[in-house]
């Protein structure tokens, strides 16, 4: 059997129950991989056998799909080492079955600049692991005023751009943003939040926040945002992507302007649609994110709107945090928690939860960000790189920190039972992460 | 084991961080303990040795005088050592986390922490970090249990229970733990509980904890038995929540025309320290017959003897390590 670390010539992955969205199929199948592509791949592919040639990977009939594709992440490297770094960040990924990633740029230095990507690039390449791209910055030092190289950025590989989890608040600033795009036909995603209506907020404002004296973000500080944006989406024809929308009013907004025919895209993230407010108990700062947690009846709504496909695809929002961040008075506890290695199981529990099918809740993570991000990933067609993932969907774990690779622990999902576990993650036709290995 | 007092009713909780969650019986237990302390406390020879050898520290992170002081004479007339540490001045500059903090102090192994925070909440993330037992001397603006528990008294005391009552909060609640642990135990003991403030300082959902929203002070104020101001905490506040102290006054200020609207022997009560002509009018503050002021504060001294030889006492129960 070839070692891990070569490329492997032709390898046959058998018996396995395929999932690929991109072609809608969910059968009995395979995958056919020579070195770092996909040969061939389809249900009954191997039915008259492999050929002699083929390593043969025996799934076991374990799930056979792309491998994830998670379209908002965030690594410490550069700036902030000591909480997640590239490898680490690496690390956690291929475990959660992640083989692309999109890092936010709201790194120290900020990627508004070609060697802050170039950088990235080069030192993700060193470890061979998920694959690492980059957001570009929406402005200059995140400074919400001055516009970044947005176009020679694309040319270094920026996919996207964002100021990260800060709004760009200037109405003037991000209308000029969408137009200056807009002949490019570059993504802008904006993290959506009034900042002047959130300014203080630690949670949701509501019952929960008022029996535990602390300041609240109102639900209104998203929607008001979302619903400027979707104007000057209008008003300048850019492409608009909102990041983890978190009411039921914003998706409303969001239902209506794709009714009407703009081409306005959201997302959300697990703990948006998996978890509410009362998340936070008794102070618990895993559980303080940004956006914050909402109410129940938000909650419904995100999953809804993830039915109806408002909400085209989760991102898993991986925040790494140390302790010294998190542990300390909720109010002074530092936003985010990690995702990466929750993604797939969370993502599944619309299915168990009989929302979707399984496919469905697998093509919002692997072709749908792919397609958006512009990506030639997500998908199993000829030519296509051998990124797979092999799991099962129904294999229950707990979620504590020891399970986990991330470099910070501070995961909201922490201490929840949850189904779908990774078994192997394949990244151009290495095996990057084999469980119990 | 025994320390001769297992005959007592049990207060069957390790720290004291908020009202919220205790039970009438419990309530009742702290305060039937603190009536037997206002008396002594009348006394020329007010030292008891309860807590000789026990070690208390006033753990302040935030500025406090009346609090502090009400806490370091209940722990000194016990006979217990008292060491008054504000650190919003010293290590928490050098870059110390509360957590250090917490247990550096555990080394020195205290019986009791008082601990006030500027940050809701961080109370009870240091409770979980020591050995010893802590009250909650006031977190941000979430609870303040020992003054609820002295307005009780001061309550009780006066009209004998606080079953119910009709008792109306006034002011700042937004910011306001005070508001907070009253509108709690109030609650618990079958009082009525009205809020009456400006919108912009009653926080959302306020209501779904059981008690009334009111706006305007003739109407809020309408038959109580109990008048609560509170202090505006202009020290909280980011932004304009109303125009200016001259209309804060002239609406929500209290004077004897909107006393008027009261019961006619309605008590009036406030937490201190008072701004004289921002929430309350000077002579209704001074009012002889009906302010009970300067009473809230003596009843303080007494909760808070009370609860310091209780959580003392339950230092020798193993079973309430874990709560």
């Amino acid at each position: 059997m070839a070692g891990t670390d070569e490329v492997p010539s032709l390898t046959a992955y058998v018996n396995a129950r395929l999932i690929d969205p991109a072609s809608e199929t969910d059968s009995p199948g395979g995958v056919l991989t020579d070195g770092e592509r996909i040969v061939a791949a389809g249900a009954g592919l191997f039915n008259s056998g492999a050929g002699d040639d083929a390593r043969i990977i025996d799934c076991a009939g374990a799930c056979l799909s792309p491998g994830l594709v998670d379209m908002r992440m965030y690594t410490g490297e550069p700036g902030e080492e000591h909480k997640e770094t590239l490898a680490t960040a690496g690390r956690a990924a291929v475990a959660g079955g992640v083989t692309s990633m999109v890092c936010l740029p709201n790194t120290k230095p900020v990627i508004d600049d070609m060697s802050t990507l170039e950088f990235i690039a080069r030192r993700a390449r060193k470890h061979g692991l998920a694959k690492v791209y980059c957001y570009g910055t929406v402005t200059k030092g995140l400074d919400g005023k001055e516009l970044s190289e947005m176009a020679l950025l694309s040319e270094s590989g920026a996919l996207a751009f964002t100021d990260g989890v800060k709004p760009v608040k200037d109405a003037q600033v991000l209308h000029r943003a969408l137009s200056y795009a807009q002949p490019f036909g570059f993504v802008i995603v904006q993290h959506a939040e009034e900042p002047s209506l959130s300014a203080g907020g630690v949670m949701n404002a509501g019952e929960t926040a008022t029996r535990l004296g602390l300041a609240g973000t109102p639900v209104e500080a998203e929607i008001i945002m979302v619903e400027r944006d979707i104007r000057l989406a209008k008003m300048t024809g850019g492409r608009l992507h909102f990041a983890h929308l978190s009411t039921a009013e914003a998706v409303d907004a969001v239902r209506n302007a794709k009714n009407a025919g703009l081409h306005i895209t959201c997302d959300t993230a697990p703990p948006y649609f998996a978890l509410n407010e009362l998340a936070v108990g008794d102070y618990r700062t895993f559980a303080k994110l940004s956006p914050p947690l909402r109410a129940e009846k938000d909650r419904q709504a995100i999953i809804a709107g993830l039915i109806d496909g408002t909400i085209d695809t989760v991102a898993s929002d991986h925040r790494p945090e140390d302790e010294e961040a998190k542990r300390l008075p909720f109010s002074e506890a530092a936003y985010g928690g990690t995702g990466l290695e929750t993604l797939l199981p969370v993502t599944l529990e619309l299915y168990h939860n009989g929302h979707m099918s399984l496919i469905d809740a697998i093509s919002l993570i692997t072709n749908k960000p792919a397609e958006l991000m512009g990506l030639a990933a997500g998908r199993l067609e000829a030519g296509a790189a051998a990124d797979l993932l092999v799991f099962s969907p129904e294999k229950g774990w707990k979620v504590t920190e020891d399970r986990l690779s991330s470099k910070s622990k501070n995961s909201p999902f922490d201490g929840r039972p949850v189904q779908g576990e990774v078994l192997q993650t394949i990244v151009d036709g290495r095996s990057v992460f084999r469980r119990g290995e | 084991m025994c320390d001769g007092s297992s005959d007592r009713p049990f207060f069957p909780h390790r720290h004291l961080l908020g009202i919220e969650g205790l039970s009438p019986d419990e309530i009742t237990v702290l305060l039937d303990r603190s009536e037997n302390y206002v008396e002594q406390n009348r006394r020329i020879d007010k030292k008891k040795s309860l807590l000789r050898g026990r070690t208390i520290i006033n753990l302040f992170f935030e500025h406090s005088t009346r609090t502090r002081t009400s806490f370091e004479l209940a722990g000194k007339r016990l006979g217990g050592d008292v060491i008054n540490m504000s650190l919003s001045t010293s290590s928490i500059k050098k870059g110390e986390t509360l957590i250090d903090t917490a247990m550096t102090l555990n080394a020195m192994h205290p019986d009791v922490l008082v601990v006030r925070h500027q940050s809701s909440g961080a109370v009870k993330l240091l409770s979980e970090k020591v050995n010893c037992a802590v009250i909650n001397a006031g977190d941000g603006s979430h609870e303040h249990p020992t003054q609820a528990l002295l307005d009780a008294l001061t309550i009780r005391r006066r009209r004998g229970t606080l079953q119910g009552l009709q008792v109306a909060i006034c002011g700042d609640i937004t910011h306001s733990r005070v508001a907070r642990s009253n509108i709690h135990l109030l609650l618990a003991m079958g009082a009525r509980v009205r809020l009456i403030a400006p919108a912009t300082l009653i926080p959302p959902g306020i209501e779904h904890l059981g008690a009334e929203v009111f706006h305007e002070m003739a109407a809020g104020l309408k038959n109580c038995d109990i008048v609560m101001m509170l202090r505006l905490q202009q020290e909280r506040m980011h932004g304009g929540f109303f125009p200016s102290i001259r209309e804060y006054f002239t609406h929500f200020g209290l004077d004897y025309p909107k006393l008027a609207n009261a019961k006619s022997d309605a008590l009036i009560m406030h937490p201190g320290p008072m701004n004289r002509g921002v929430e309350i009018d000077a002579e209704v503050a001074d009012d002889f017959g009906r302010s009970v002021i300067r009473e809230q504060v003596e009843m303080g001294v007494a909760v808070r003897m009370a609860c310091l030889e209780i959580l003392t006492e339950n230092l020798d129960r193993p079973e309430l390590r874990t709560n």
